[in-house]
């Protein structure tokens, strides 16, 4: 089309026309938004969320302090003090994870040789001060306790693919 | 009672509940504008829009007034005080001050006076000063930029504006709004004018600075323009002056295209309904369309904005008025030959 015939057609406002017929079509159409605190989406069995740190079924803890995940955490989130324990068998006497550091990039999961320290699905751990995210053993076996169902499904349902 | 509203201070007294009929609900309605906007757009963009507060979020507008009355307000130290005080009660004032000749049924007016549009055009002109003003006095160059762009685009779009006005000017013979409406009697001056009908409502969203001409605030490159040193009350102010030029604009556009609060349906179920009702059903169709060109239109560069008032509008509308003029010359059918 030539110039005049472009600055013509332009008058018709044509594009803006059909551009507010779309929207004008979405307006009408369903809603893609998820009324969160009410509905939530699904998460995966293999969704990063807050950490937490499993027992045996018979109560042990599992972490055995090879400190692979210290190692391995690229935020340097992790602390660990270890030493042997009455019983003669390896346990921490510290483990802390600073929430504040943490990438939540699941390598301490994957370092991890007895599946102790695990990422579970809860993502709604917001806290009021930050003292609040310095996650010591107990709350990490807290965590643990209150998880466990969810985590040793979690983990049964990924483990064809590990 | 009637004996007493004939006296001067009946008059004062009457006048003033008017004004409050008119003011409370255009308060409220300006509250369930910004509710309407977010509600709209975001059915538009997939979304439902705010629907905690209150049964379909209906309390949100006043939830969001009491957060903005008990924010602190901030005068940046380098401000001119008493303008940037200033600055938002003048476009808060001026957005209200103008519906004083808007009749909303036949003969509710506040001042039902024979001058009416040059009155509203001459109060809308004014709107640029609470910008200019509140943009120098903040002191700071987002504010300052905004509000340079801001003032250039409304006094441009004002121009074809007031052509505009002139040509339904010409087919009405009046300055009267409520004339200008029973002139629509027959049909809207949308259709024998509806090219300026567009025009006027495109020269509405610059004059409002709404998308796709919000340059003046441009979210993404002056922050919020001209009232970016503002917080609380005089932000809200800024924002309610904002949206009730809006619902002045559809106002207008309704009062000179659409019929005012004539009913669309001529005939008798319809002529009984109360003038209200259409004049409010209509400006709300505006509004929508207000909010509907925000959802989808985005933001116009600065030189294409100046381009489209000044090379197409202008041209378009002051030939129209020519075009227009002659017609109803050389066929007699102008009012009051």
């Amino acid at each position: 089309m030539n110039r005049l015939g472009r600055m013509a057609w332009g008058l018709v406002l044509w594009e803006i026309l059909s551009g507010m017929a779309l929207t004008l079509k979405t307006f009408f159409g369903p809603k893609a938004t998820i009324n969160y605190p009410y509905e939530k989406n699904p998460t995966g069995p293999r969704f990063k969320g807050e950490h937490a740190l499993r027992r045996y079924p018979n109560g042990e803890e599992r972490c055995i302090a090879c400190k692979l995940c210290e190692a391995v955490c690229p935020a340097q989130a992790i602390t660990i003090e270890a030493e042997p324990r009455d019983d003669g068998s390896r346990r921490t006497t510290r483990y802390d994870i600073d929430m504040t550091k943490c990438i939540y990039c699941g390598l301490c999961e994957e370092a991890c040789p007895v599946d102790a320290i695990v990422e579970g699905p809860n993502f709604e751990f917001a806290a009021e001060t930050r003292e609040e995210l310095l996650y010591d053993k107990a709350k990490l076996l807290d965590n643990g306790d209150r998880w466990e169902p969810e985590l040793a499904k979690r983990l049964e349902l990924d483990a064809p693919y590990r | 009672m009637s004996g007493f509203f004939q006296t001067d201070l009946g008059i004062v007294i009457l006048t003033l509940l008017k004004s409050l009929a008119l003011i409370v609900p255009l308060l409220i309605g300006v509250a369930y504008l910004t509710l309407f906007e977010r509600k709209v757009m975001g059915a538009m963009q997939l979304r439902k829009g705010p629907n905690i507060v209150g049964p379909f979020g209906l309390w949100q507008p006043f939830a969001d007034a009491l957060k903005m009355l008990f924010k602190e307000t901030i005068i940046p130290t380098g401000s001119d005080r008493l303008l940037f005080m200033i600055a938002p009660m003048i476009t808060f004032g001026l957005a209200v001050v103008a519906w004083a000749v808007i009749p909303v049924s036949n003969h509710w007016a506040i001042a039902n006076i024979n001058v009416g549009i040059l009155y509203l055009f001459a109060i809308s002109s004014l709107g640029v000063y609470g910008i200019i003003i509140a943009g120098w006095a903040s002191n700071s160059k987002y504010a300052f930029l905004g509000a340079l762009r801001s003032a250039a685009q409304m006094v441009s779009y004002e121009v074809s504006m007031g052509f505009i006005i002139v040509t339904v000017l010409v087919c009405v013979g009046s300055l009267n709004l409520n004339d200008i409406v029973m002139a629509q009697r027959h049909f809207w001056f949308a259709i024998p004018l509806f090219p300026l009908f567009v025009i006027f409502f495109i020269s509405g969203l610059a004059e409002t600075n709404r998308a796709p001409f919000d340059l003046a605030e441009g979210e993404s490159e002056i922050v919020a323009g001209f009232f970016v040193e503002y917080s609380a009350m005089s932000f809200a102010l800024f924002f309610l002056g904002e949206y009730a030029n809006m619902i002045l604009i559809s106002a207008m556009t309704t009062t000179l295209f659409l019929g005012g609060w004539l009913s669309p349906i001529p005939f008798v179920p319809f002529t009984m309904i109360p003038g209200v009702f259409w004049f409010l059903l209509k400006v709300l169709m505006c509004l929508f369309v207000f909010v509907w060109v925000r959802a989808t239109l985005p933001r116009l560069r600065y030189d294409q904005l100046m381009a489209l008032g000044w090379k197409v509008f202008l041209p378009i509308t002051l030939v129209y008025l020519v075009a227009v003029a002659g017609v109803m010359e050389y066929f007699g059918w102008l009012p009051n030959a």
